[in-house]
């Protein structure tokens, strides 16, 4: 047991004496969350906007006044000629225009039927259609509070709630992937550069003459990257309640348990790695390009799985992000317990055992 | 007075598929002898010395380290020796003191001594000055001494030095080999491979290597008179010209 404490320590001064890779390590999840939360984001706030009225009466008024207040738009001009529109397209800082006929509140209240037309810049199709989706809806609001006075006698009312995630919020997505993504790159990444160091310098010799326990070594080695990860998870969540407002439903302990879960998967697999190379940058370049293309598309956080093809959703079994990406949602997002999430749990279990039994196994060999 | 042997080898033989690294050594070593184990690259000699330090295990034949067998006793073996590598071994992001208590720690040795001891040594090295400052920022020969001293740190009987000195300045050479006196009037074996002849002249008995064959072992002036040679090069030349593993 000193033996072992006396091996962490040195391990942990070779952590704090490295500064550049300690600023990588805390600088990556802050850096990732505030990237995602505020640059890769699909949802649109604030969008320009440019509204055409020639009726300008009582309900047209009304449809602006709801534009105006919605967060997703800002109305920069309204026009009245419809000549001026295709200049605004032009200049490109507008994506979207709403028309008014003349006499829309007039042919509403009479024909009960009026028009209002939505032209978006389609160059890029998918802001084109979300912003055409927020006009809509305001608008079909508006028409829901008109016929909250008077009385149809047939009405079918389409009735969608978006569970878990009423407000459409990006995060709820991009959280658990980034959580998913941050710890496990830094931990396979760390330990795997952290063995093989010690070959390259030739203290792993000396280490092995020591009476000191092989398996200690290895165990050792992925004691402060344990740690670290978990002080990385703490702030990818302190960052994710206070700065994108997203709270945490479920059980934090269980976060936590079920994280430690992953980062002991991935630790084992760095210490595969590092097992089985002899130089330095072989083990990183295995362990960024290797561990982080599949990580990023096969965890199902970036791209839907159920939408690949076969052969794909069934080598994205074996991404261990992909079973902490559903773990985290669930518990997270969908406020769930341990019950709803056992399965992918003893995945993650089976992965972290099958590895580190041969991670281990593995370094033994090299002693013959 | 008679001396014990720490190390006793018979017919101890390494093979990696058809190729044989070490073909059937003996020999044997007294304690507080400095043993030199010369010859070529290739020769075997790093190989011979991993079984020793029960670091490969041997594929036939008898070891005897310490008293201790090297196919069932290995982890008996490591309490007793002490290593250092062809490659410099200490942690260059950790200051001297940090290594030497690493070093100590790892050898199971209790905290007390540990601080106790530590203190002594960079005294004796000269470097209390420089005891807190990372190891990165010695020059190479005091990192040498220094990995020495951590390598007998923990007082074993044996010390394995696999070319200690390669690198390194004659006259730094020089201080190299007074602390191998040193520890070897303390009665710590020493064991020592090298490719400098004038070390050579330094050791007790020297073994030497020749394409896994132990061709000659005798004290250097017992050797030289046995070649006919004035110095230990020309005792190496005529042994490794007969070599036909390529150097």
């Amino acid at each position: 047991m000193k033996q072992f404490i006396a091996f962490v320590k040195k391990e942990f001064y070779h952590v704090f004496r490295d500064r550049k890779t300690l600023l990588l390590l805390f600088g990556m999840p802050i850096s990732q969350i505030v990237l995602f939360g505020f640059a890769l984001t699909n949802e649109i706030k604030n969008s320009k906007i440019v509204v055409c009225d020639y009726a300008n009466d009582v309900a047209t008024r009304r449809i602006i006044d709801k534009m105006e207040v919605s967060a997703n738009f800002e109305i920069e001009r309204i026009l009245m000629s419809h000549q001026q529109i295709e200049e605004v397209f032009r200049e490109g800082k507008i994506k979207l225009v709403v028309v008014f006929p003349a006499n829309f509140n007039n042919s509403l209240a009479h024909l009960n039927k009026a028009q209002v037309q939505i032209i978006a810049d389609a160059t890029d199709p998918n802001t084109a259609g979300t912003l055409t989706n927020y006009a809509s809806s305001i608008i079909l609001s508006y028409q829901a509070e008109l016929q909250g006075l008077q009385k149809i006698p047939y009405q079918i009312e389409i009735d969608i709630r978006m569970i878990y995630n009423p407000e459409l919020k990006g995060a709820t997505n991009f959280v658990p992937g980034v959580m998913a993504l941050v710890l496990f790159l830094i931990s396979v990444l760390m330990t795997s550069v952290s063995i093989v160091r010690e070959k390259e310098n030739g203290t792993m010799e000396v280490l092995l003459v020591s009476p000191f326990k092989t398996i200690l070594v290895v165990i050792s080695k992925a004691v402060p990257y344990f740690f670290l990860s978990l002080i990385n998870l703490a702030m990818i969540l302190l960052l994710s309640v206070y700065l994108l407002n997203l709270p945490i439903k479920g059980s934090v302990l269980l976060l936590f348990a079920e994280s430690s879960l992953l980062i002991i998967t991935a630790l084992s697999l760095g210490l595969l790695i590092s097992n089985s190379t002899s130089s330095q940058r072989t083990a990183m370049i295995i362990a960024l390009l290797g561990m982080m293309l599949p990580t990023i598309l096969l965890s199902g956080f970036m791209f839907p799985i159920e939408n690949m093809p076969l052969a794909l959703q069934v080598i994205s079994n074996i991404v261990p992000a992909k079973w902490y990406y559903i773990i985290v949602k669930s518990i997270m997002i969908k406020g769930l317990g341990f019950s709803a999430i056992w399965k992918e749990t003893l995945i993650l279990v089976g992965m972290a055992l099958f590895l580190l039994v041969v991670s281990i196994k593995k370094f033994k060999v090299r002693l013959v | 007075m008679e001396t014990k042997t720490v190390i006793s080898t018979e017919n101890l033989t390494k093979r990696f598929g058809d190729f044989t690294a070490v073909n059937e050594i003996t020999f044997d070593v007294k304690s507080g002898e400095i043993f030199g184990f010369l010859g070529a690259n290739g020769a075997g000699k790093t190989t011979a010395m991993r079984m020793l330090c029960g670091l490969s295990n041997p594929t036939s034949g008898k070891a005897n380290i310490a008293g201790f067998d090297v196919y069932r006793q290995t982890e008996k073996i490591k309490r007793n020796i002490g290593y250092m590598s062809q490659k410099f071994s200490l942690y260059e992001d950790l200051t001297i003191l940090e290594n030497i208590r690493f070093y100590g720690g790892i050898y199971g040795m209790d905290r007390k001594s540990i601080k106790a001891k530590s203190v002594e040594l960079v005294e004796q090295l000269g470097l209390k000055e420089e005891a807190t400052k990372l190891v990165r920022s010695l020059p190479l020969g005091w990192k040498q001494k220094l990995a020495f001293s951590v390598a007998i740190f923990h007082e074993p009987k044996i010390v394995f030095l696999d070319e200690p000195t390669g690198g390194v300045d004659p006259v730094t050479r020089r201080q190299f080999w007074d602390l191998i006196y040193a520890a070897a009037e303390r009665g710590i074996t020493v064991f020592v491979t090298t490719h400098y002849m004038d070390e050579a002249e330094y050791c007790n008995r020297i073994s030497m290597m020749v394409d896994g064959y132990i061709k000659a072992l005798d004290s250097p002036a017992n050797l030289k008179k046995q070649f006919g040679a004035s110095n230990m090069d020309e005792v190496f030349y005529q042994l490794a010209r007969g070599a036909k593993r390529n150097l």
